[in-house]
């Protein structure tokens, strides 16, 4: 079929490959305290980072319409509203309080 | 595209739009299952922002090395599945039903040692509830992070239960020699599906295992 795009084994086997590194690194630099937050951040890049190579290559849409593009796009958009107007409510709560 | 006219549906104009339809139909079910999860991991933003030291203490009871295993089993078995969709499309039936039935063998690996660490968890008294029992003044909040931890990694085991379920019909449906080159949109959607699955563990995964092991 002509909207199907077949990817070749070997890309499919490096990105495996890729996925397995990071999932090694993420769990060997959780050890190392990095400060403040910065591990936080540093496991969620890393996870971001798994999941792009996962949507792209394993899931296609690097090869899907632009279309599909803006279909993915806005499920996470819309994820991202939903965790930066919820955590902007929780963690400025207690700031009002606090120069009172 | 002569051929392949004959196998879309009097709705559509061709198969390939026909193809694109079902591929954003499926990303449209994929973004409510986005917020499904998203609504948890939120729930458990908020209250680890509130309570961080208990949330490391108590993630810091979760074992690693089964729950690194178990990522890459999941990572595993994404790279099957993605090998059974390119098989199907390439319509080389006997490959695509190996792959499948690996795919499932490796979520099945992935359910065990899932459940091998749930019956440790059982023994240990971190199931939230009237037997929960946590040393210390941390207790509370730590029942709240176990609360999130069953919620989500059972929620999570849940879509894999179903995937299971899922690639069983695509096996049979294979052997019976229902897709071909031209058509194997459902081998590809499940395959969407079973992806997504493997990007939540994704997140899972650093969320609840790895957040406090730096303070060890």
């Amino acid at each position: 079929m002509s909207s199907e795009h077949v990817v070749s084994v070997k890309l499919y086997a490096a990105i495996f490959g890729a996925l397995l590194v990071l999932t090694l690194s993420t769990a060997g630099v959780a050890f190392i305290d990095l400060g403040g937050n910065l591990n936080t951040i540093v496991a969620l890049c890393i996870a971001v980072a798994k999941a792009m190579l996962v949507i792209l290559f394993f899931m296609h849409v690097y090869y899907s319409s632009r279309l599909t593009w803006v279909f993915v796009g806005a499920g996470f958009f819309w994820l991202m509203i939903m965790l930066a107007l919820t955590i902007a409510d929780t963690v400025s709560r207690n700031w009002l309080s606090a120069t009172n | 595209m002569s051929d392949s006219s004959a196998i879309h549906a009097h709705q559509f104009d061709d198969a390939a739009q026909q193809h694109e339809a079902s591929w954003l139909g499926m990303w449209v079910f994929l973004a409510t299952e986005v917020m499904f999860f998203g609504g948890m991991f939120l729930g458990y933003t908020v209250y680890r922002s509130a309570y961080p030291d208990a949330f490391a203490g108590a993630s810091n009871h979760l074992d690693i090395v089964l729950g690194t295993i178990n990522t890459a089993v999941l990572i595993f078995s994404s790279f099957t599945m993605a090998l059974a969709v390119r098989s199907a499309q390439l319509g080389a039936g006997k490959p695509t039903i190996i792959f499948l039935i690996l795919t499932m063998i490796l979520g099945a690996v992935f359910l065990g040692i899932k459940f091998t660490e749930y019956y440790v968890k059982f023994e240990e008294h971190f199931v939230p509830g009237s037997a929960f029992a946590y040393p210390g003044p941390q207790a509370p909040a730590a029942e709240i992070f176990f609360s999130f931890y069953f919620a989500m990694t059972g929620m999570h085991a849940l879509h894999m239960i179903i995937g299971e379920g899922l690639l069983t019909t695509l096996v049979i449906k294979t052997v019976r020699g229902r897709f071909s080159g031209l058509y194997n949109t459902p081998v590809e959607l499940i395959g969407l599906y079973w992806h997504f699955v493997d990007i939540v563990w994704i997140f899972l995964f650093p969320l609840l295992y790895l957040v406090g092991r730096h303070l060890q």
